[in-house]
């Protein structure tokens, strides 16, 4: 069972029916006990890193998170997930969770596209992600394939830290962590196939550590 | 780099299509769902429903639709028609829907795109806009001019102001639709759609008039739209959408072709 961490930051439903329509047993849950039992957990998120940590904290989920991590619980970050799993925000000035080094930082306006344009904030559309390394969440994804993106802000993590790179005015990291820790910036249940690959791959790599 | 959109746009009205879809095949569907299952699976990149339902329980049906679609398809969609209140806006996207559409309704009352844009992000708020074209004035400087009731009612408002005013008031989006072009298959608005894309740092969405697909390569290199909208050139099976974005991809037009 994979368990898909509610912290009341917004609608996490959409990631429920992606593993629903997979058949992937999950549940939407805060209660420690089960998250512990859970093969897997997938930590999601839209709206904003302040109003996150804060409700994260409010219910101790941010201590319980880093026990799961620290006892290698295998776990995906999602979009706003995906970011405050690094050390800090400017986004409200926020400190963050800290579980993998690094921060985050906002999209420049002066950067512009291939067609000498300023880019538009939000980056909001379909992109690629480039692998600086081997990744098993995207095991049998074609690497032309593309994700859907909608984000202010991106993760900056340690070099070290950094699995894949999306262009968008310049190069930014969308992937980082390390096996059976990944923080993804695009959204794999709006991203058709491709994304639907990345949460079987998630799924099955929970079950195979489980099973180990 | 941002690939460019090709959305395909289906009405609905009271759980059903309007208009039966006839795909290569001649297979007529009448179901939204099914018809947008088939669309994602040929590579559409984000699929907008228009409600055309008037009553209430009309409402209630579509809701039920929006649920059966986000439940069979991974990619994003916006559902428009009769969203006149935040709550509405809401009972969408719990629904299951990425974004929500506003057109009239923001004409008449510009603050439900600050209310929604602060409720649910910018991102999920697109605005509509029907444009028509009318000599330049004093008035309507652009030479656009916004129209409300699928272009019957002039509102006496430039469309380049008011393009600049709802990103201001927090849209995310801007879907033009020219009424002149609508229905034409003539190509797109190109001089609309750029004078709009050039004057926001929003995704415009270009809509109306699509006959071809080197009317979609058009309005995203010469009316530097974000996304294409299509209705009647796939729905009745001129062309497939993978046709589409092949010619668009052979155009050097980055567009989605893994899906």
């Amino acid at each position: 069972m994979l368990a898909i961490l509610d912290y009341r930051a917004g609608n996490l439903t959409s990631v429920k029916r992606a593993l629903d329509f997979l058949q992937i047993p999950c549940e939407i849950t805060s209660d420690p006990e089960k998250l512990h039992q859970a093969e897997g957990i997938i930590f999601p998120g839209v709206g904003a890193a302040g109003s996150a940590m804060e409700n994260l904290q409010k219910n101790n989920m941010d201590q319980v998170l880093k026990k799961l991590i620290q006892k290698d619980k295998p776990l995906l970050g999602i979009c706003l997930g995906c970011q405050i799993i690094l050390e800090y925000s400017p986004e409200n000035n926020t400190q963050t969770l800290g579980i993998i080094p690094g921060q985050c930082a906002r999209f420049n306006p002066d950067w512009t596209d291939a067609g000498g344009l300023p880019i538009n904030i939000p980056h909001m559309g379909w992109n690629k992600v480039h692998l600086e390394k081997e990744c098993l969440l995207f095991k049998d994804v074609d690497k032309d394939a593309e994700f859907y993106f909608v984000h202010s802000y991106y993760p900056v993590p340690e070099p070290e830290f950094v699995i894949g790179n999306t262009i968008y005015g310049q190069k930014f990291c969308s992937l980082h962590g390390r096996e059976g820790l990944w923080a993804v910036q695009f959204h794999p249940e709006k991203s058709g196939r491709p994304g639907l690959k990345i949460l079987q791959n998630f799924y099955n790599f929970c079950q195979e550590k489980n099973n180990a | 780099m941002l690939s460019k959109r090709v959305i395909p746009c289906l009405d609905v009205r009271n759980g059903k299509l309007t208009k039966g879809i006839k795909f290569k095949g001649n297979v007529d569907i009448g179901d939204p769902v099914e018809t947008a299952r088939i669309y994602y699976e040929q590579g559409a990149d984000e699929i907008v429903f228009y409600d055309i339902t008037a009553s209430h329980e009309g409402r209630g049906i579509m809701l039920k639709v929006v649920e059966k679609v986000a439940s069979q398809i991974f990619i994003p969609f916006s559902v428009g028609g009769g969203i006149s209140s935040v709550d509405d806006m809401r009972a969408v996207l719990l629904a299951g829907a990425e974004k929500i559409s506003v057109n009239s309704a923001a004409v008449k009352n510009p603050e439900i795109i600050s209310e929604g844009a602060d409720a649910f992000g910018s991102q999920c708020i697109v605005v509509g806009m029907d444009v028509l074209r009318v000599e330049k004035s004093k008035k309507i400087p652009s030479g656009y001019e916004i129209v409300i009731h699928g272009g019957r009612k002039p509102m006496g408002i430039d469309a380049l102001w008011w393009a600049k005013e709802v990103e201001r008031l927090g849209a995310g989006e801007i879907c033009i639709n020219s009424i002149d072009a609508d229905g034409t298959k003539d190509g797109y608005e190109l001089n609309l759609t750029r004078l709009i894309a050039e004057n926001v740092r929003i995704p415009v969405i270009a809509s109306g008039g699509a006959g071809n697909p080197q009317h979609m390569v058009d309005a995203v290199t010469k009316g530097r739209a974000s996304a294409a909208l299509i209705a009647s050139i796939v729905h009745y099976g001129e062309y497939t959408i993978p046709e589409i974005k092949k010619y668009m991809h052979e155009q050097g037009v980055k567009v989605r072709m893994i899906w």
